[in-house]
């Protein structure tokens, strides 16, 4: 079948075009990285690598993410499954509201929550006397960090579930089935790669989040410093070497990301294919 | 984050025979008033602490206007410009088989995944004057680091992903007959293209230059490394609020923020609003 | 990278316990070892790394207590604004005087915290000074020779930077001086020096990278102690510091914040640790960072390092650190006005 821009011609000089673009933008600052980071040797890499901050930072910013994803999770699944499976005043407002995140600036998230729980916050003063601390330690990151991320595991099941509608779980509980089950048995299996896309980009960015996690860490090298803050002191303290040593795991991270997603739509693809 | 059906759009009114609507709501709103808009009510407190005419004056600063003109200049230059590359890179990875397509399709993600200070220092380390790519440019009289330029390449790498994944679903999904009908017509490739394809486009292709731009608008860790910051030339509005964040001046930050807050809500909901009426229209007004 | 063995690794499972700990949810780190946070300003990381063994072993072996130091650091005013806002931070070492002040105003430091140590409780200083290109092509010497039209310069934003207003301070000082207070010569001096200006980065560090690694502008202005670390680091023969002939005081107040140090159980050991400082031990580390000290035995011995020079301070020139901050980067203020198009 002829179809538009088939002849020769135009298809080699589109790709060319678009591999050379990307390339460009989007290969080149990934090569850049690495350059950097082992323009010293390995050696040298390697020692800013196990230096006992940066496994300390290493450790943070699992440690928080891990305990993100579940949070996001959660909420994300049930929000999807309140506004496309039923009708109520307010859904299309519930909607916009899990937006804020996406319009408000990192830097402005964060701010918000110290003007909250901080010292001289309404909530942060209760706290305070009662000797509770959650900004500048570990549950204030944790809390920003769900902020800006709480979006993305709704973001991916609701255009999806909205679509496939609701007869199978309606034909589910006709024949009786408990609520859990429908879910587990019906709904699951359907949304199962859409979550774990969602849990993959909130992963991306629960690692990666730096503005909001800036304002509410206190930055205590070895104590509350995440990853990317870790490599921005790095910078700051002229080792562009270890910056970029931090950098390099980053974008690690990173790659794996994009690799697991790559091998998910794939086998979501082939699914589709042969169910 | 993808947008592979849009949103907001399809389905009929669910009648409530499932089950969970208490479970799910109860933990929806739980969650939606702790985590969004519990913290929201802080800035807001700020704001309330401001007369109007204190409001207009930290908002209508000259060098603050300088800073939206400049963002949104930039911003709009970024989200033109991945319109075009967004375009044609989801048509490749649509229409054409090559090696490396799964390679390429998976870089796309790249500026998601990349965390922003990780891609700020390094784009002002390749367009510095003697960085990679600065050294080819800077001859040509094209220089990046410190400009404008910057900032809006800055804007246009973390924001690339918007344009790509929300048109690639919408050209997969055509059918091949389109294509077909134009040609047989003895359309030319271009004709064709501008005729029939981009019409389909148009709605993806909208809404994901719109997200971009907003995007664009509140972006701050990539940006800041490589602009100038010199005041009204290179000043974002986001460095402004970290500005006045630095003079204790918490009222002045809330307010230049909840500007950025109000457009970028305005504009997420329009392209909501506008998306759910163009669907409605595709089906027949039924929707 | 697979992340069950990571898991199972003793190492990660104690940093987890570590941060756990750190952050005060099990409690005070198991009373075993008493433990100082010391918040400080950006680029201090190598000094402080320096000097905190240094006092760790001083105090086991007059006090024979093993005790740890911990180290936060960031922008001075972001610094206090986190201590204000509840980072529980035993003592201050910042570069700008108005963070400690902003501290003592929250009822966080002793309201007369600057009589409460020697030298305005200042225990090292130093000044602004010039990092120029190798020879000095443009023949640089004083604060005059930066409104030349063929001069550009790089130094941080004022506005998001002490560094950059110790630059600014200095800067009008001297046109003070040089135009003997003629209000219009010195607006005139102040925006053609400000119109001078290369790149605005937001910190110290971003303004080196672009003065070094990017060739922006024929000048770096930064600390002394900056300068010459910068110098070392990046190539002795590359770059020359020049010391202008009058330039500004820049103190380096010191602090203990009070209740927060009451609450840990560490009033003597931040007492002690801020006292430290001006003692020949750490005044010899300071000396070495290139900071200017005030401990006789140790000036002597880098006498050559210092090239005398008129500090103006804030308080003369300026009437008080309250008043400039008000006069001039206030928002609306004179470097607003002067910046204006």
């Amino acid at each position: 079948m002829q179809r538009i821009g088939d002849a020769p011609g135009v298809r080699r000089t589109l790709i060319l075009a678009a591999v050379a673009l990307a390339a460009l933008f989007l290969l080149l600052p990934l090569v850049a990285i690495f350059a950097q980071a082992f323009a010293q040797g390995m050696g040298v890499f390697w020692s800013n690598v196990s230096d006992r901050y940066t496994v300390a930072a290493i450790g943070l910013t699992l440690f928080i993410t891990v305990l993100t994803i579940p949070v996001c999770l959660v909420f994300g699944v049930a929000l999807a499954w309140l506004v496309t499976r039923f009708a109520f005043p307010g859904r299309r407002l519930l909607q916009t509201l899990i937006d804020i995140p996406f319009a408000v600036s990192p830097v402005v998230a964060g701010l918000v929550y110290l003007l909250l729980y901080g010292r001289n916050g309404w909530l942060g003063g209760w706290l305070d006397g009662h000797d509770i601390q959650l900004m500048f330690a570990w549950p204030g990151i944790l809390l920003v960090t769900i902020f800006v991320t709480c979006p993305f595991v709704a973001r991916e099941l609701i255009p999806l579930m909205q679509a496939q509608g609701s007869r199978e779980e309606e034909a589910a509980v006709t024949l009786g089935a408990p609520g859990w089950t429908i879910f587990r048995r019906v709904t699951l299996p359907n949304i199962r790669w859409a979550l774990l896309y969602g849990v993959i980009l909130t992963n991306a960015r629960a690692v990666g989040e730096f503005g909001a996690v800036s304002v509410v860490s206190g930055a205590i090298r070895g104590q509350t410093n995440t990853l990317p803050l870790h490599l921005e002191q790095l910078y700051q303290d002229y080792n562009t070497v270890g910056a970029f040593a931090s950098a390099s795991l980053l974008a690690l991270i990173a790659l794996l990301t994009l690799a697991a997603k790559a091998t998910l739509e794939w086998r979501a693809a082939r699914q589709e294919a042969h169910p | 984050m993808s947008t592979r059906a849009l949103p907001f759009a399809i389905g009929r009114t669910p009648k409530r025979v499932l089950p969970g609507f208490g479970l799910s709501l109860g933990i929806s709103l739980t969650f939606v008033s702790l985590v969004l808009l519990l913290p929201m009510t802080g800035l807001f407190g700020q704001l309330a602490g401001l007369s109007l005419a204190e409001y207009w004056a930290i908002i209508s600063d000259g060098r603050v206007v300088a800073s939206y003109t400049v963002t949104i200049g930039a911003a709009a230059v970024a989200a033109l410009v991945n319109a075009a590359f967004g375009l044609l890179l989801a048509w490749v990875l649509v229409r054409y088989e090559f090696p490396g397509k799964r390679l390429l399709d998976a870089l796309m993600d790249l500026p998601f995944a990349l965390p922003t200070a990780v891609a700020g220092i390094t784009l002002a380390t390749l367009y510095a004057s003697n960085g990679w790519m600065g050294r080819l440019l800077e001859p040509l009289g094209l220089e990046v680091a410190y400009t404008w330029v910057g900032i809006a390449l800055a804007m246009a790498f973390t924001s690339i992903p918007f344009v790509v994944r929300t048109v690639q679903p919408v050209l997969e999904d055509l059918p091949a007959e389109v294509d077909e009908a134009a040609l047989t017509l003895g359309a030319s490739d271009a004709t064709a293209f501008r005729r029939v394809i981009l019409p389909h486009l148009w709605p993806a292709l909208v809404t994901g230059t719109g997200l971009a731009f907003v995007r664009s608008l509140g972006e701050f860790g990539a940006i800041i490394f490589i602009a100038g910051n010199m005041p009204y030339e290179t000043e974002i509005t986001a460095l402004m609020i970290f500005v006045r964040l630095q003079e204790y001046d918490y009222a002045g930050a809330s307010a230049i923020a909840s500007v950025v807050l109000f457009v970028s809500l305005a504009l997420l909901l329009a392209i909501n609003v506008w998306q759910g009426r163009f669907i409605k229209r595709l089906h027949g007004g039924r929707g | 990278m697979t992340l069950r063995p990571l898991f199972q690794r003793p190492l990660f499972q104690r940093s987890l316990l570590a941060i756990a700990l750190g952050a005060g949810l099990i409690g005070p780190a198991s009373a075993a070892e008493r433990e100082l946070l010391n918040s400080s300003y950006d680029i201090a990381r190598e000094l402080f790394a320096a000097i905190n063994p240094d006092f760790v072993a001083h105090w086991q072996e007059t006090q024979g207590e093993t005790v740890a130091v911990s180290q936060s650091h960031g922008g001075s005013s972001a610094q206090a604004r986190a201590i204000l806002q509840g980072l529980r931070a035993d003592v201050v070492t910042y570069n700008q005087v108005t963070d400690v002040q902003a501290l003592a105003d929250g009822g966080l430091v002793d309201e007369a915290w600057q009589e409460a140590l020697p030298n305005a409780a200042s225990p090292y200083y130093s000044t602004t000074a010039f990092l120029v290109r190798k020879d000095n092509p443009k023949g640089i010497e004083s604060w005059d020779d930066l409104v030349r039209d063929d001069v550009s310069m790089v130094f941080p934003n004022p506005k998001t930077s002490g560094n950059g207003r110790y630059t600014y301070l200095a800067a009008w000082g001297f046109a003070d001086q040089h135009f003997d207070g003629d209000e219009e010569q010195i607006h005139d001096f102040m925006r053609t020096f400000l119109r001078n200006v290369a790149v605005f980065d937001t910190g110290g560090r971003g303004a080196t990278t672009s003065f070094i690694e990017r060739g922006r502008g024929d000048v770096l202005i930064s600390f002394e102690s900056e300068v010459n670390n910068i110098r070392s680091e990046y190539g002795s023969d590359d770059y020359e510091v020049i010391v202008p002939p009058v330039s500004i005081l820049a103190e380096f107040p010191v602090a203990v914040v009070g209740p927060n140090a009451e609450r840990n159980g560490t009033t003597d050991l931040a007492q002690a640790y801020v006292e430290y400082l001006y003692g020949e031990e750490a005044q010899r580390t300071l000396a070495g960072f290139n900071y200017r000290v005030h401990h006789e035995a140790v000036v002597e011995e880098f006498a050559d390092q210092f090239p005398e020079t008129e500090l103006l301070r804030v308080e003369e020139v300026f009437g008080g650190w309250e008043e400039a901050m008000e006069a001039h980067f206030a928002n609306g203020g004179l470097l607003d006005q002067l910046q204006r198009r």
